[in-house]
Order: structure tokens, then sequence, then C-alpha cells
């Protein structure tokens, strides 16, 4: 078991690991910038030791600063969350060089994964469906062209080291795929330092669905999927798990598949698979795999009961994996808001301000994770998630009624956070009846957003 | 002498993206709604624009430094 973990991370997911590390009786290390000295991870961690200035890449991005923190504080291991580090597989080798646990996968599962094309070959051989698309890397327009009599048009257009949604392109015919080409490798090499480009075709109305898994190098296992259809500008806001739009016999077949994936890089640690599902042909495409804890773990925890970021530690002790794939059930339905600080009404601009009023909602079934108190200033320097709202209930009709009171009291007073957003969205007629595709939210942000104001 | 104050707190920008020629440099005239920098606020960018006219800015702040709603950024004549 580990004994003293760095958390590298700030927000609300420092606050989630630090309870879970100090739940399984390990002492924590937090680590802040200057702009977070009075954030609530500095507060809950056993020490904290702050790393450098507000701008990310001198603190929350600086490696050596941050591997200095834990030697001086006599820390086992570091936990880098989610964003930030987490991806970095220089940070994974750099923990592991300097003598410490990453709780987390090799720098080389990292590798594998983060970039696109590799990750594509990898899931093609552990025999998952990709979307159609360039089998590798392309190296010329003239390959690419190629590679159209597969994809048809509208093709994407994508960077081997992109992910997350950037570094995205869309060709409609073959006019615009000429000049996008070129652009797109052009932008990537300026963006990621890697010109390596792939193309995939556009699945039209699809959902986007994602498989929980845990695994331990050896043994994997899945938690089930959730669902995060409703998304704005590629970003997830709303979270389910299950997905109603799966048959039992469809969820079987998807979940075992990202088992096969994770055994077959012999992945471990805590890592989810995503997917498209398309509705009409009733087919989902492996899109990529994320190695990291996600934002909407939570989800998962609701309906299986088991607590991800205390396994991620138990794995990174040197436990092998302590639940077998019969140990893991799922018990009634749950969703996730994002609650950011930020206008709907005003395109979402930015609200940085100083909480006033907070008014946590509780009761059965509701759980807030958030980094909140009254009187905090939120930073200008960082992500605006403020506070992530998880409901879970016997049904997904349950979980909308009992999401909308928990929205009604929920209250973090002096500034404008997507709140407004959550209440339209759950007495949504579509979204009630699940009837929603990754695009769906903003073409109903384009007739609805002015309403938003609250 | 005029001061153009940072309408948001986040981080100072000089020019558009790094490695490109910053919007203005020092000595620079500045014409009503010319951009000057951008603020980065919880990563979106919002373009900090001169709305009078001037002669000669002279920049406060530096490239990436953080600033607080209402800090001055800079000056002109």
């Amino acid at each position: 078991m580990l004994k003293k973990l760095l958390v590298a991370n700030r927000g609300e997911i420092a606050v989630r690991i630090i309870r879970a590390a100090q739940d399984l009786g390990i002492a924590t290390v937090a680590v802040y910038s200057t702009a977070d000295e009075h954030a609530l991870h500095v507060r809950l961690a056993d020490e904290a030791v702050n790393i450098g200035p507000p701008a990310a890449k001198k603190s929350y991005l600086n490696i050596e600063a941050i591997i200095a923190a834990a030697h001086d504080t006599g820390c086992d291991s570091i936990h880098p969350g989610y964003g930030f580090l987490a991806e970095n597989a220089m940070f994974s080798d750099a923990v592991k060089a300097a003598g410490l646990t990453f709780v987390g996968p090799s720098g080389d599962a990292i590798r594998l994964m983060g970039d696109k094309v590799s990750a594509r070959i990898a899931a093609a051989k552990a025999g998952l469906p990709v979307v159609p698309g360039s089998t590798g890397r392309l190296d010329s327009i003239e390959a690419a062209r190629q590679t159209l009599t597969q994809t048809g048009f509208p093709v994407m257009i994508k960077a081997a080291a992109g992910g997350g949604g950037r570094g995205i392109r869309i060709a409609n015919a073959i006019g615009e795929f000429e000049q996008a080409f070129p652009q797109a490798a052009a932008e990537a090499l300026a963006a990621f330092g890697d010109g390596g480009l792939y193309m995939e075709k556009v699945i039209g109305r699809a959902r986007h669905i994602e498989v929980q898994v845990l695994a331990d190098g050896k043994e994997a296992i899945h938690c089930y999927e959730r669902e995060c259809s409703l998304q704005r500008r590629r970003q997830k806001v709303w979270e389910e798990a299950p997905s109603r739009a799966l048959s039992s016999e469809l969820r079987e077949e998807l979940c075992a598949s990202a088992v096969a994936l994770a055994k077959e890089v012999g992945y471990s640690g805590a890592g989810t698979v995503e997917y498209l599902y398309d509705d009409d042909a009733d087919r989902f495409y492996f899109i990529e795999m994320n190695t990291r804890i996600q934002v909407e773990h939570p989800v998962t925890e609701a309906i299986t009961g088991i607590d991800l970021v205390a396994e991620m530690l138990r794995i990174a002790g040197g436990e092998p994996l302590r639940l077998k794939q019969s140990d893991v059930t799922v018990k009634g339905h749950a969703i996730e808001v994002r609650l950011n600080a930020e206008d709907p009404s005003k395109d979402f601009a930015p609200f940085p301000g100083t909480i006033g009023d907070l008014h946590i909602p509780g009761g059965p079934g509701v759980r807030f994770d958030a980094m909140l108190y009254s009187g905090y200033q939120i930073p200008p320097f960082y992500d605006s998630m403020l506070a992530k709202l998880i409901i879970h209930a016997e049904t997904r009709e349950a979980a909308m009624t009992r999401l909308k009171r928990a929205l009604r009291e929920l209250e973090i007073g002096n500034v404008k956070t997507t709140k407004p957003l959550f209440i339209a969205l759950a007495s949504d007629p579509s979204v009630q009846a699940g009837d929603v595709h990754t695009r769906w939210l903003e073409s109903w942000l384009n007739d609805n957003a002015t309403a938003l104001a609250g | 002498m005029t001061q153009i104050l940072s309408p948001l707190p986040g981080t100072f920008y000089r020019s558009a993206s790094p490695g490109t020629p910053p919007f203005k440099n020092d000595g620079d005239d500045v014409a009503v709604g010319d951009v000057i920098g951008l603020i980065e606020v919880m990563k979106s960018f919002h373009e900090v624009k001169a709305d009078a006219v001037g002669k000669s800015i002279r920049f406060l702040v530096d490239n990436e430094d953080p600033v607080m709603a209402g800090a001055p950024l800079a000056e002109i004549g």
C-alpha cells in the first residue's frame, strides 16, 4: 500500500483524490500555485507545497518542481488527476525514474494510446471495430486520396498527436479536402510538434459512449458504460450511466471489447475506452482510449458502488485487482452535470468572481464534488469547472426528477454558472426521451441559449 | 496620458500566439479599436482594444503576466 501521496493537480479532482487517499489511511501532500494559496485542496491535504506562479506551465505543468516537492515531503507516489500532466508520458517516466510510483499507466502505455494512429492499430489488433478510415499515418496527399474511397464525404482529417477534440478538420467535398489536408498538416506540426495525420469517416448522428476499465497489468475488468452525448464544442456537459441506447447484447459486446483492448496493451490503472455509437446502424466504433481518471467517473461509481480512485491507489500500491468481473453489477441510473463559471446566456462567457452564499443540495442519491466554499475567489488562470452534481436514483426518470430538485436547492451566490442550462435540459422532451446525439446540444443552444439567463 | 485598463482578470499576452510579433511595440501610435493584447480567462481569449487615440504606447505589464480586472496594461500619450 502507498504511504504518502502527492496530488499533482488542483480543483475538485485534487479534493476528490485527497479524500480517497485519506479514506485508505494514505498521507497526502497538495501542490499549489500562488493563485491557489487559499484553495480547498490545500486546506484538506495533510501538507501543501507551493510549486510556482499562477501560469500552469510554471506550476501545475512543471515536472521538476512537482517531483522535487514529492522528494522534499517524503512521498512515495504521485497521482496526476486529469488534465495538466495526466496523459504526459514523459511525466510518468520521470516519476518512475525518480524512484516514485505513478498512479496510472506506464509511459509506454500513455504513448501508445496518446498517438491516435498507434491506438487505432492496437484497437484493430484487439478486434475492436474502428471508424472506417486510414490504417496508419498518411504520409502524402496521394495516400490520403486513396483513403477517401473507404470514407467518402464528409471526412475528418485528424492530427495523430491530437485528442480531446483538438486538431480536427472536416472536408465535405474533394475541393475542400485538397485545401484542408496540407493546412491540417501544417497546423498539427505547429500545435503538437508532429504533423502526422490520419482520416476517419464522419458518422453523421452518433452518440458518445465510453467504457470504464480497471486493470492491474495482467487482469482487466470493465465497470460498464457512460453516455456523454450532450456536448458543446466537443466538451461534455452532461453524462449518464448506463446508456439507454444499448441493448443488453450490444452492451456486453461493447464492454468486452474495452477489456480486450486493456489486456492487449497490458494496461494498468483506471482507463476509459471511447466509442461512437451509430443508432441507425446499431453499431459502435472505437475512437480513443483515455489513460487517466475522467471528470465523469462518479456516475460509474454511483451505479456500481465502486470507488474508482481508491481502486487506482490500491493497484498503484501493488495489489492485484480486487474485483472480478462478476463482482461488478449495475444498480439504478446516474446523471452528472458540470457546473462551470460561465454565463450560458452570453455564449458561455467565463465568469471569474468570488463565491457568495453557497447552498449545497443534499438528501439520498445526491453527490456534489467541488472545491467551493463561501468567499472562495475563483482564479481566472485555469479551467472554468467549479463543481459536479451527481444524481443517483432507481430509474432514469426518477434521476431526472431528483436532478431538478437538487438544482433548485443549489445556490452558488454571486457568480454566473451553467445551472440554468441544466434546469432547461432536464425539462426538455428530447433529453427526457434520451433522443440526442453529439451535435444535438449545439443546435438546441442556437434556439434556446438567450433564455438561459439566471 | 491615458491608461488602457484590463477589462477582465487573467493572463495578458502581447501577441496573438507564441512566435508571432506583438500587436504593438513600445513607442507605436494607437488608433481607436486597435488590438493591443489578449487576456486569457479560464482558457478563453479576449481582445483588449484601445478606446482612445494616442501616441507612443508604453506597456506596463509583461507578456504572460497575471493581471487583475481594472489593472493598467499600458499608457498612451
